[in-house]
């Protein structure tokens, strides 16, 4: 026991020496602290690289795990109470997102987002033009497609999947 | 135009006169700006109007850079030990206790360390340290080694003792000639009744 002992006796004598061992990670020089190891270097480039692969992935797969969300069944109206290219409006999913179902002359039914993809003002249908028209600078969007034909915006309106049960029309979902 | 390498710091401690213009100039000092780094020590302070400048003394093995647990304290290439650096000093004041020239000063409002950097952003391009260039008495200079043994009487020395501990530093202190090293006695804490003006009389108290 004795001799353990003072063999911890000389380790810390050693430890407290100046050319200690530990004191070479933590040195008083500047230049010294801030030299930079080839493994260190290869290591920063290894977990950067990894890092920036793996928040490629998250942003890549980020837009098909919030798609895969469930969107709420929610009731929009009923079909009789819309005449044939006349619209409705409604909100999907949430309250603060207005939408506009339209009526076409063939009978089928089709909803967009209401929210106009150039600076957000609200489309409105126009009947004469069947078509789907911003005011605020004269954007025209189809109303088949959603896609603008007219004015600045460049992106379709996100439409809004339709269900028919009987007379009842439900909004189901959101294509971006 | 003397070069930057061959410019040493001086502190001639018998010619300082008190006006606290090193302390007004420091202030002014770009690293640290606001905030003065000096210590103008009195001397005796009943008895005499003598004061002393302290800037820190750069030394060659900066005990507060050794003792600092945070690696926080750093000496450049030039010799020049720098001011705790912000992301790592954790206000501990290791440094403060350590200094045998008492030149760390730990700022409470922002939690750090900081001292005296011979003005780096001035001395690293071969200008003077603010203190250097308006000291009116010469008490603080910035000049050749050269320079000083052709204008002043005494002899620069930048060697000191603290009891067993010799402490080699940058900034050159000005003594009489008969004068090797600066020796610094340990005092034995406890009541002397020689000297009133006794560090340990002092804290005792009454």
């Amino acid at each position: 026991m004795p001799e353990e002992r003072n063999k911890e006796k000389d380790e810390c004598l050693e430890c407290k020496k100046k050319d200690a061992r530990w004191r070479q990670d933590f040195p008083v020089e500047w230049e010294s602290d801030n030299y930079v190891t080839r493994r260190e270097m290869v290591k920063f480039l290894a977990l950067g690289s990894l890092t920036i692969a793996g928040a490629n992935a998250v942003v890549a797969g980020l837009p098909h795990i919030l798609k895969a969300a469930e969107m709420p069944r929610m009731k929009v109206g009923e079909i009789s109470s819309i005449p044939v290219r006349g619209s409705k409006l409604f909100s999907y999913p949430t309250k603060a997102d207005p939408c506009i179902l339209v009526r076409q002359q063939n009978g089928e039914l089709v909803a967009y987002s209401q929210v106009c993809t150039h600076l957000s003002c609200a489309v409105v249908h126009n009947e004469q033009e069947n078509a789907l028209f911003c005011p605020c600078h004269h954007g025209y969007f189809s109303v088949d497609e959603g896609r603008p034909f007219a004015g600045p915006p460049t992106r379709p309106l996100p439409r809004i999947k339709l269900e028919q049960q009987g007379n009842e029309i439900f909004a189901v979902g959101v294509e971006v | 135009m003397n070069g930057a390498d061959s410019m040493e710091f001086f502190i001639d401690y018998s010619r300082c006169i008190g006006c606290k213009a090193c302390i007004q100039a420091c202030e002014e000092c770009d690293t640290h700006r606001g905030v003065s780094m000096i210590h103008l020590e009195t001397i005796m302070r009943s008895d005499s109007v003598q004061t002393a400048p302290q800037i820190c003394m750069h030394c060659e093995d900066p005990i507060c850079a050794q003792v600092c647990p945070a690696d926080a304290i750093k000496k450049t290439p030039d010799g020049i030990v720098q001011s705790s650096l912000k992301p790592r000093c954790i206000g501990c004041s290791n440094c403060v206790l350590a200094c045998p020239f008492g030149v760390p000063k730990y700022k409470a409002e922002i939690n750090q360390m900081m001292k005296c950097d011979m003005c780096y952003d001035r001395t690293s391009i071969g200008k003077r340290p603010m203190c250097a260039t308006v000291c009116p008495s010469g008490a603080l200079t910035f000049t050749t080694r050269e320079d000083i043994e052709r204008t002043r009487q005494g002899v620069a020395i930048r060697e000191w003792q603290f009891g067993g501990e010799v402490v080699r530093t940058k900034v050159n202190v000005l003594v009489p000639r008969s004068v090797q090293k600066i020796d610094v006695s340990l005092e034995q804490i406890g009541r002397t009744t020689t000297d009133e003006y006794d560090v340990a009389n002092l804290l005792l108290g009454d």
